[in-house]
């Protein structure tokens, strides 16, 4: 598939993830209201499917509007300004100022405000953009990725983040994690519920209809009660699904951006050659970044395990996709 | 009922009209401005190159000719009359650029300088800027293009001024060739 072909379908999958994400909240929801605080009325009062959702975007909300400046605080990043400044040598003076001309390039072929440009005291390679809107967006690289790529390279890696800014991931992720919280929350409350009452209330309530719809509230209610516990692990598959989707579509945005995905290939093969974690960036952070900080080998692997846990694709499958945009054959 | 139904469905569809226009209206202006940043990045690039010349000037004395060629390309691109003689300028200036940053590795001592290099990175940069404000007005033009052109849209696009816009090419040939670089040692 080629570049738009790629963005088009990785669009898509995210619509049906998010689709599904929202079905589920309002299943767990939905039902917690017609069997816990619905009071005899026929039909589901959506009181606790609203205070999730309220209680997941508000905790999101202070994530989205301040969590650019406290992930940039947490991994101790300097603006690219201050760095220059601070070089001790040309050839530093040179890379810092190579890295602000290729953010001010990737930003005139997207379209979008120049980003704030920062840099990370971290001798492995990596980068990550955060900010809640392109008005408001930050780039950071680590001085490791700045000392190992040619500038081809380092522009691939850069319009990778540019890509992630022009599609407003962020946003998306906040969204997420908005769902996680919520889901989390009727999760919690539901298994307090189980726990005080155990599920004789919400029994009593599917033995007052009748006959056949009796049967179908029986089997929707055990359907219910096993998604309730499985509520969690759902949410993070869910999660690492939509997370997954947006880095494969910020390659192929950035591939678009630059023309010349076979740069960010190498790029990434190079990253991912280069050994160790990035320590300077914290646990909470990792899925906004390139490649994964923490190292964790189930983001190597695919298979069932992957799919669960994974933020990031495998790199072996994200090269494969970008030598397909540059209508490269798969390597056998 | 059927009334309300009615009046719900038909402010349903002026809405969705209103939208539509409104974002074909934000495409054109998209278009208009990134025909003009292709000029800002072109500007930038003429304030630079009287710097450069005089940095390598003393150590490529013997390169002379491809000093004056770049000299003259961009007296002549700043005093372009209109935009078909600017492009063209324009065109002529990115060559005589190329065959004087091929020569300079001939020089190890300007290779070797710093401020050459820092230089030759912001050179460097200017270029690809022009190259992608070039390539997002293509890409712009293309969006907006196409969404005047498509089935609902071009009904809308009817009633307002919406032409298609030009894309940006390459209209004389010897832009086209491959650059020829001379780097014989020759006095």
């Amino acid at each position: 598939m080629n570049v738009y072909e790629q963005q088009a379908l990785n669009r898509r999958r995210t619509i049906y993830v998010m689709v599904g994400f929202i079905t589920f909240l309002l299943f767990l929801g939905l039902g917690f209201d017609y069997l816990y605080l619905s009071a005899g009325a026929g039909v589901p009062v959506p009181i606790g499917t609203t205070i999730a959702l309220v209680y997941g975007g508000g905790s999101s909300m202070y994530s989205y509007f301040n969590g650019d400046r406290a992930v940039l605080r947490s991994a101790t990043a300097t603006s690219a300004e201050t760095a220059l400044a601070l070089a001790a040598t040309e050839e530093e003076r040179l890379r810092i100022r190579q890295f602000q001309n290729v953010v001010e390039e990737m930003s005139i072929a997207a379209g979008v405000p120049v980003p704030a440009a920062y840099i990370v005291p971290d001798p492995d390679p990596n980068a990550f953009a955060t900010g809640r809107d392109p008005a408001h967006a930050s780039i950071a690289v680590t001085e490791g990725l700045l000392r190992l790529l040619t500038r081809d390279e380092l522009q691939g890696v850069v319009a990778h983040e540019m890509g992630h800014i022009r599609n407003y991931d962020i946003r998306v992720m906040t969204v997420v994690a908005a769902l996680v919280g919520g889901i989390a929350l009727i999760s919690d409350s539901a298994m307090r519920a189980f726990r005080s009452g155990g599920t004789s209330g919400a029994r009593s309530r599917s033995r007052e209809k009748k006959g056949s719809a009796g049967v179908l509230i029986a089997v929707l209610l055990v359907v219910w009660v096993i998604a309730i516990v499985l509520a969690p692990i759902v949410a993070r598959i869910l999660a690492t699904m939509v997370s997954r989707r947006r880095e494969y579509l910020a390659d192929a945005t950035g591939a678009e951006l630059t023309r010349n995905p076979l740069a960010l290939a190498e790029a990434l093969a190079r990253i991912e050659a280069s050994a160790g974690a990035t320590k300077t960036i914290k646990q909470g952070t990792a899925h906004l970044c390139i490649a994964d900080p923490l190292e964790r080998t189930v983001n190597q692997k695919e298979g069932w395990l992957a799919d669960l846990m994974a933020t990031h694709p495998p790199m072996a499958k994200r090269i494969e996709a970008l030598r397909e945009m540059a209508y490269q054959l798969a390597r056998s | 009922m059927s009334v309300i139904l009615t009046l719900a469905v038909v402010l349903l569809i002026v809405f969705w009209v209103l939208s539509l226009y409104n974002r074909l209206i934000r495409l054109r202006n998209q278009v208009v401005n990134g025909w003009r940043q292709i000029d800002v990045q072109l500007k930038r690039r003429h304030d630079l190159i009287p710097n450069l010349v005089n940095t390598v000037k003393g150590a490529m004395e013997f390169e002379r000719d491809t000093l004056e060629a770049v000299v003259g390309a961009r007296n002549r691109a700043v005093a372009a009359t209109g935009p078909a003689d600017a492009a063209q300028k324009e065109g002529q200036l990115t060559q005589a650029l190329g065959r004087l940053f091929a020569l300079a590795e001939n020089y190890p001592q300007l290779t070797a300088n710093q401020n050459v290099r820092a230089l030759q990175e912001e050179l460097t940069a200017t270029e690809n800027k022009i190259g992608f404000a070039r390539q997002f007005y293509n890409d712009i033009a293309t969006k907006y293009n196409t969404a005047i052109q498509v089935v609902p849209n071009n009904i809308i696009a009817g009633f307002g001024d919406f032409k298609p816009s030009e894309l940006f090419e390459i209209r004389d040939e010897a832009e086209r060739a491959v650059p020829t670089v001379d780097l014989s040692m020759r006095p």
